[in-house]
This record gives structure tokens, C-alpha cells and sequence, in this order.
């Protein structure tokens, strides 16, 4: 299949979403379950990930900087920085690309091939806004949640780390990330987080729905769905700070 | 009634339904029967309209071309519609009462106490009493169809499908299905359309029989002529198994002795 087959099919599962809900009450309840799926059930790798994000980028920013002619408080900005520029929000993502897309993809696959997805069709129920909106919603609220949980995370992690091995103090470090803070890197940072969100939770949805054949193919679409995630998001981060900065 | 009006479909440059015309009468069990790869299964879903038809017309109670009609009629049709899945189908996160209700749930403004007694209701019809708190994957084949069945007749659908029921299923349950198949059917008056290569089946509950031959009708009938016919292709069907060939052969000397 070609690229603009699948781009075509994609659109027009997007553009199938769009249709009056068969109960609107059963969609927030299930746009809810998302959430917690999606979102509470990713904290536990965030915090992980985040702890080790920003001891490293302290640890390795103090290497780096061994000149007495530069102010230790330089270390705190530049992980801070890079912290909420790029890494909660990208590297983070990446990692949840991994969690969450291979799970949407095979959830739905499974779906597919044990023609549960054709068992909602035939009670009448629109299965592809039923199935994909919701988790389309959920991902899109709950990943830049766990982007500001990241952040904060890796920068107290990398704080913390200056301070047990000496290299800077918890006054430095925060005086820095104080000092060079420019606010528009907030919400930088939360529509990288929304976009990738939107990314992750659709694309995998795609490979999901339309899965075809056997377990085998569930798989692929997982595999597939991960991979073809983690390329948009880094196509998809250099376009943003293309534009935005 | 469901009425097909030469029905093709194509998957490529292969042709997997020709010209199928047939009409399913309703309070009826109509079967499609066929060896494995013959379109059975792509004929059936091809009627409820999950695999689009290339031509020819699929027509419900006399006057809705399901072919021809806008979305929001389809749905309101499908609701119309109840289909037990070759796999059940049934949705795994789910337990079975919750997989009942599901229908009821989206389409109904029935209270929870109404739906409950719907959900008890109908898994006392298909004998599964205990098994509301059960997930699927607690069930053992026989109970994941007839908790399909059940799910499948929730809604009081006008429409039954039933797609391969008795596959995996050892003959002592297969009977207890088509049973139960046979009993909805009349009790509810509805049209039945089951997808089999079953003979047992055919013997049992097919009132209306299609046979389908490398996607072509070859034959249809009741059961009661089924065992007379001259239709090769159909006899090579009927009597691929030791136990109907001896019938066969015991019904052919019982005739000749009858007329020396």
C-alpha cells in the first residue's frame, strides 16, 4: 500500500469520528475510562523516566561545564531548559509512543480479528467514533498532563542529584532555572505535548482498525503503529520549533 | 423476509459470489450451506452489509433495499438485526451481563432494573443463569455461543444471524444450539439465516436450504428433499461422511426391495 493510500485512509477515519453519538453518556463514561487508562496508567514509566532525565542532563551539563569563569547557577538553567524545551515533552513522548500506541493498536487489532469491531457495527453502533474518539480525547488531555508531571519530575530529580554529588547547589540550580526562564517555553511545550498526544492515540488507531489476517498481523500493526509514531513525533518536533521559536 | 436479488461480489480480479437470488422467509431457519471456502460466510456478511456487494439487490421485509439506503437507516435496520459470530465475538473487558446490556445501554431508555430483567431474561432463554459476573474468557465454547445468542436477541431483533454456530463445538452441544436457534425462531417469529456445513444442522432445523458451490446456488430446498437429490456437487457435499452415505445406501436397498 502506498504512502497517500494510507494518508487517504487515515482522513477518512478521522473524518468518520464526526458523527452524532449513539448516547452521549456512554461516550464520556468511556472517554473517562480512557483517561485513567491512558493517563493514570502511564504515571508509574513518566516518573521512572523523568527521575533518570534529569539526573543525567545535570550530571552531564556539570561535565561539560568546568570553567570557575562560568556561575554554577548556568547548570540549573541549562537543564531546566532542556528539560522543558525538550525532553518531557519529546523524550518522554517517545517512550510513551512505545506504552500507549502498541496498545491502542493491538487493543483495536484484536477487536478486529475476532470481529468484535463487526459486532458493534451490526448492533448499529459507529464503531470507529465509539472505539477511536475517545481514546483520540483522552490522549489528547492526558499526555500533556503527563508532560508537566515529567518536567517537574526531571528538573527536582536534577536538583537533587547536583546536590548529592556536589557538582551544584539546590540554591544554584534553581537560580538558574529561575533566572532563564521564559514563560512562552511553557506552553511551547504543552502544544508539542497536545500535538504528539493527538498523534500517538490516532495513529495507532489506524494500524489498530485496520488490521487484517491473523495474531500475527496484530503484531505488525503494533510494531508498525510504534514505529510510524515515533517518526511523526520527531518530524513533527522539528516542525513545531521551526515555527514556534 | 430477506429477499437477494443476483448478488456478486468480487474481491479483485476473484469472484466470490455469482448471481446469488434466494429469499429467507421469516419464522423460518434458513441455511446456507457450502464446503469451506465456498462464500458462505462473505454472502452473510455481505446481507447485514459488513462486506459491500458489487451488484444486485439485498431487500428486507419486502421493500428496503439495504443497498440503497442513507446511514441512518442502515443503523436504524441493524438494529433491527441480532448476529452470532463464528468466534461469538463477545467483548473480552467485558462480563457476560455487561456484554448483553451493551445494546441496551446505546439504543434503549429502558431503566437498570428493566435492563437487568431483559439481560436475566434472555440468558435464562439461552440456560446460562449463574454466569452475569463471568468474563469471557471463564467460558467454555458452548456457553460463549449461547452467550452470543443471548446478546444477539437482546434488542428483539426481526433479523437472526448465525454465522458457523456449531464450529469447535462437540455434537451434543451443537444440538443444544441449534435448539435453541430452532425454539428463538419460532417463539419470536423472526428470520433466521445460519451458516453451516454441519449435515446434523440441516437435518435439524433447516426449513430453507441453500447450497452454495464455488459461490454459485447450486441448490436450495428443505431438509426433507435434501437426502433425494441428484445434484452432484450437493450429494459429494451431503455424503462426504461415512454415517449419511451408509443412510443413503440403506434407504436405496429399502427402495429396491419395496419395488422387486
Amino acid at each position: 500500500m502506498t504512502f497517500f493510500t494510507h494518508f487517504g485512509r487515515y482522513v477518512l477515519l478521522l473524518k468518520s469520528l464526526f458523527v452524532r453519538p449513539e448516547k452521549t453518556s456512554i461516550y464520556w463514561r468511556e472517554i473517562a475510562r480512557q483517561m485513567v487508562e491512558i493517563g493514570v496508567g502511564s504515571v508509574g514509566i513518566v516518573v521512572i523516566v523523568s527521575c533518570f532525565l534529569g539526573a543525567v542532563v545535570t550530571v552531564q551539563t556539570a561535565y561539560q561545564l568546568t570553567t570557575p569563569l562560568i556561575s554554577k547557577s548556568i547548570i540549573g538553567s541549562i537543564a531546566a531548559n532542556s528539560i522543558i524545551l525538550e525532553l518531557a515533552p519529546t523524550v518522554t513522548v517517545l517512550i510513551l509512543a512505545g506504552k500507549i500506541g502498541s496498545k491502542i493498536a493491538s487493543e483495536l487489532g484484536t477487536m478486529r480479528i475476532s470481529e468484535q469491531i463487526d459486532a458493534l457495527e451490526i448492533m448499529g453502533v459507529h464503531s470507529s467514533a465509539y472505539l477511536v474518539l475517545p481514546k483520540i480525547i483522552a490522549s489528547t488531555f492526558m499526555i500533556p498532563l503527563l508532560v508537566i508531571i515529567s518536567a517537574f519530575l526531571s528538573i527536582y530529580s536534577g536538583m537533587w542529584v547536583g546536590e548529592f554529588t556536589g557538582a551544584v547547589s539546590k540554591e544554584d540550580f534553581m537560580t538558574g532555572a529561575i533566572q532563564y526562564w521564559i514563560p512562552f517555553m511553557a506552553n511551547f511545550a504543552l502544544i508539542k505535548a497536545t500535538t504528539f498526544g493527538f498523534i500517538i492515540s490516532s495513529v495507532s488507531a489506524y494500524f489498530g482498525y485496520y488490521t487484517e489476517g491473523g495474531s500475527l498481523e496484530v503484531g505488525h500493526s503494533a510494531t508498525r503503529a510504534v514505529v510510524v509514531c515515533c517518526v511523526l513525533i520527531l518530524l513533527f518536533d522539528y516542525i513545531l520549533a521551526q515555527l514556534l521559536l | 423476509m430477506i429477499e437477494l436479488k443476483n448478488v456478486n461480489k468480487s474481491f479483485g480480479e476473484k469472484q466470490i459470489l455469482k448471481n446469488i437470488s434466494a429469499i429467507f422467509e421469516e419464522g423460518k431457519c434458513n441455511l446456507i450451506i457450502g464446503a469451506s471456502g465456498s462464500g458462505k460466510t462473505v454472502l452473510m456478511k455481505s446481507i447485514v452489509g459488513l462486506i459491500p456487494i458489487n451488484n444486485g439487490s439485498i431487500i428486507y421485509n419486502g421493500d428496503t433495499d439495504f443497498i440503497n439506503i442513507d446511514d441512518g437507516q442502515r443503523k436504524e435496520l441493524r438494529q433491527q438485526i441480532g448476529m452470532l459470530f463464528q468466534g461469538s465475538a463477545l467483548f473480552d473487558s467485558l462480563t457476560v451481563e455487561k456484554n448483553i446490556i451493551f445494546p441496551l445501554n446505546l439504543f434503549t431508555n429502558m431503566t437498570f432494573k428493566e435492563k437487568m430483567n431483559r439481560v436475566n431474561e434472555c440468558l435464562e432463554r439461552v440456560n446460562l443463569k449463574d454466569a452475569n459476573k463471568l468474563f469471557p474468557n471463564e467460558l467454555s465454547g458452548g456457553m460463549k455461543k449461547r452467550v452470543g445468542i443471548a446478546r444477539a436477541i437482546v434488542m428483539n431483533p426481526k433479523y437472526l444471524f448465525c454465522d458457523e454456530p456449531n464450529s469447535g463445538l462437540d455434537p451434543q452441544t451443537s444440538i443444544v444450539i441449534d435448539s435453541l436457534i430452532k425454539d428463538i425462531t419460532d417463539d419470536y417469529k423472526i428470520t433466521t439465516i445460519v451458516n453451516t456445513h454441519d449435515m446434523n444442522s440441516v437435518m435439524e432445523i433447516g426449513d430453507y436450504v441453500l447450497f452454495l458451490y464455488k459461490g454459485e446456488k447450486y441448490w436450495e430446498g428443505s431438509r426433507n428433499e435434501i437426502m433425494n437429490v441428484t445434484n452432484q456437487q450437493l450429494n459429494d457435499f451431503i455424503f462426504a461422511g461415512k454415517f449419511f452415505r451408509e443412510i443413503k445406501d440403506q434407504n436405496t436397498k429399502r427402495n429396491s426391495e419395496k419395488n422387486s
